[in-house]
């Protein structure tokens, strides 16, 4: 209940300021309760990109109970639009390369991705094949690598509080992150050909 | 009429019922499916290629990233073969040290699918309770091979860790809670009826169909067929164990459950065997770098299924052809037969039913449908080719080039 008042609050303040003061300061605030909701819960979405399959039973692994992600207000969502974090695997492919970039671009602003996996980092073992471009960053700007074949789910966890630790610093330093920003646009652009 | 009610609807690539890209077009006429195209490839990688670039040890590495769930048994296979080639024989303690952690591996793995079924049809504490339990198998797999999912045990020529005492203790300890878990699944899958009512009677596929379309595995087991390689062509030490084929004749998608609880039970009593019965020894005999020139077909059961891998060796340190066929990619052609006349809402757990692992499916294929394919040498091919111009009136023979002129 505690956080549904202070989010009340925040809507409250937003309003007030949206009728009575500039639209700057009304869009930083909404800004400010949208990064709030995403650090208290993000909400996140799997895709496996051309993965052997190791990394994605050890993310649904950190799902189940002996490890639990959902106590921290993590869930996995079925649909892009729905999530926060985009959690993806394997070292990118060429017929999974379109489809990563769209999921990506189907995602609400403000979004994260965490390549999950030494091939999502680098391509890993499977660099140099022909069907396979490289690591995640190859097609679309990543926040968080973590390393590992197969990750152990408790790196899957780490993972996720550094990034809600590096939110939460970024959010107090303020607008630290326009160059991150600014790379995600960029990509945006690129997309504009699916749509068309 | 039906023709204009046909609605066509995509499931895949990224999909909250598929855990990894793959393309199911299901085409409905009101609820009923009518046609389904499977389309896959998405993960495909190169891999088979990508061997041919790499000598005999790190493809080892390189096929256990072909899946990460049976992991062990596409190395068993690649493993196999090539001691073939080399004619050499692994040391018995190696032998069964690879059926062990072989048999581990099927128990994570048909854990893995109990917990994805129960998933797919809302039973969403079976999943969680079956997941639970195949936690304390992968704490196994890591004090076995020192990592939960790509445990690196196969070498060419045995195996590279060993088994000690206190590690058989625990995995002793492991089989004895575990069975008693199993147990209690089976009772559930047997008695409770609700689980029972969402799935007898679908994903149909009898004896006869499951030989046609060439299903593998539990599929085909489970439509009465006592197809096991472990069984009809023992690779190992497979032969000396004595174990049960589990068959059922429900050939459904609850039949397909019965047969992997019960070969969970049946792993349980070859993992105690082979605990029981390991013979000390060497663990790994020495092989050549460079294989000599031949080919090999090896095959090996995994946990879905008949794992074939064909190896051809030109006596240098790396492979000419490396070919895999993962068990997941027989079981497509019968799957999309089950679909047929199925409803919608059943599709995702006829899907799972066949346990699908798509980045064990996805290699190039060429298929040339009605046509016999053949091999031509070169003088055959240019016949070949001058023999297909004369049919067009043009005659390759006589065309004479004309000289060089010189201009200067």
């Amino acid at each position: 209940m505690v956080q549904a008042d202070t989010l009340w609050k925040v809507m409250a303040e937003q309003a007030m300021i949206i009728n009575y003061s500039r639209g700057d300061n009304a869009l930083s605030l909404l800004k400010k309760a949208i990064a709030w909701g995403t650090r208290k819960s993000p909400w996140i979405i799997h895709f496996n990109a051309g993965s052997c399959n190791g990394c994605d039973i050890e993310i649904v692994d950190a799902l189940t109970p002996r490890f639990d992600l959902e106590r921290l207000g993590i869930l996995q969502r079925g649909t892009p639009r729905h999530a926060d974090v985009l959690v993806c695997t394997g070292a990118v492919t060429l017929q999974t390369k379109d489809r990563l970039k769209q999921i990506y671009d189907q995602m609400p602003e403000p979004k994260f991705v965490i390549a999950t996996g030494t091939c999502a980092c680098s391509g890993g073992v499977f660099n140099g094949c022909y069907c396979v471009m490289g690591g995640i960053d190859s097609v679309i700007p990543v926040d968080v690598y973590i390393p590992g074949c197969a990750v152990r789910p408790e790196a899957i966890i780490s993972a996720v509080a550094k990034l809600l630790g590096a939110l939460e610093a970024q959010q107090k330093g303020g607008g630290k992150d326009a160059d991150r920003r600014s790379d995600h646009s960029q990509v945006s652009r690129e997309i504009q050909y699916f749509k068309g | 009429m039906s023709e204009y009610n046909r609605v066509v609807i995509p499931i895949g690539p990224q999909h909250p019922s598929l855990k990894e890209p793959g393309c199911f077009t299901v085409t409905l006429d009101g609820e009923k499916i009518v046609d389904v195209v499977v389309g896959i490839g998405y993960n495909h990688r190169g891999l088979e290629k990508a061997c041919e670039s790499r000598n005999y040890i790190q493809i080892i590495y390189l096929l256990e990233r072909i899946c990460g769930i049976c992991s062990h048994t596409h190395t068993t296979a690649f493993c196999q073969g090539v001691e073939e080639l080399a004619g050499i024989s692994i040391p018995r303690r190696a032998a069964y040290i690879r059926v062990i952690v072989a048999e581990i591996e099927r128990l994570h793995s048909h854990l893995l699918w109990l917990g994805v079924a129960a998933h797919e049809i809302g039973f969403d504490t079976m999943f969680m309770y079956a997941w639970r339990d195949r936690e304390a198998v992968l704490d196994i797999l890591a004090a076995v091979g020192g990592n939960r999912v790509n445990y690196g045990i196969n070498t060419i020529g045995g195996v590279r860790r060993d088994i000690d005492d206190s590690l058989r203790q625990d995995i002793l300890k492991m089989t004895d809670a575990l069975q008693e878990q199993v147990k209690y699944y089976q009772e559930l899958a047997l008695t409770e009826t609700t689980l029972a009512a969402r799935l007898a009677g679908i994903g149909k596929l009898s004896g006869e169909d499951a030989l046609k379309y060439g299903a593998v595995g539990p599929v085909i087991r489970a439509s009465g067929i006592d197809f096991d390689i472990r069984a009809v062509d023992p690779y190992a030490v497979y032969a000396e164990i004595p174990f049960k084929v589990i068959t059922d004749t429900h050939a459904d998608v609850f039949g397909r459950t019965v047969v992997r609880i019960l070969e969970l039970l049946e792993s349980i009593e070859i993992i105690r065997f082979c605990i029981k019965n390991m013979p000390d020894g060497d663990i790994v005999t020495k092989a050549p770098r460079r294989i000599p020139a031949g080919e090999v077909i090896s095959r090996t059961e995994a946990p879905r299924g008949e794992d074939i891998h064909y190896i051809r060796s030109n006596g240098t340190e790396r492979p000419d052809r490396v070919r895999v066929r993962a068990p997941s990619e027989a079981n497509w052609h019968a799957m999309r037969h089950m679909l047929l006349g199925q409803y919608l809402a059943d599709a995702p757990i006829t899907i799972a039913a066949i346990d699908p692992c798509f980045s064990c499916t996805d290699r190039a294929i060429v298929i040339n449908s009605g046509r016999e394919t053949e091999l031509m040498d070169w003088p055959r091919l240019r016949q070949y080719s001058i023999d297909w111009y004369k049919k067009r009136g043009i005659d390759v023979a006589s065309i004479k080039i004309p000289e060089r002129r010189m201009y200067f």
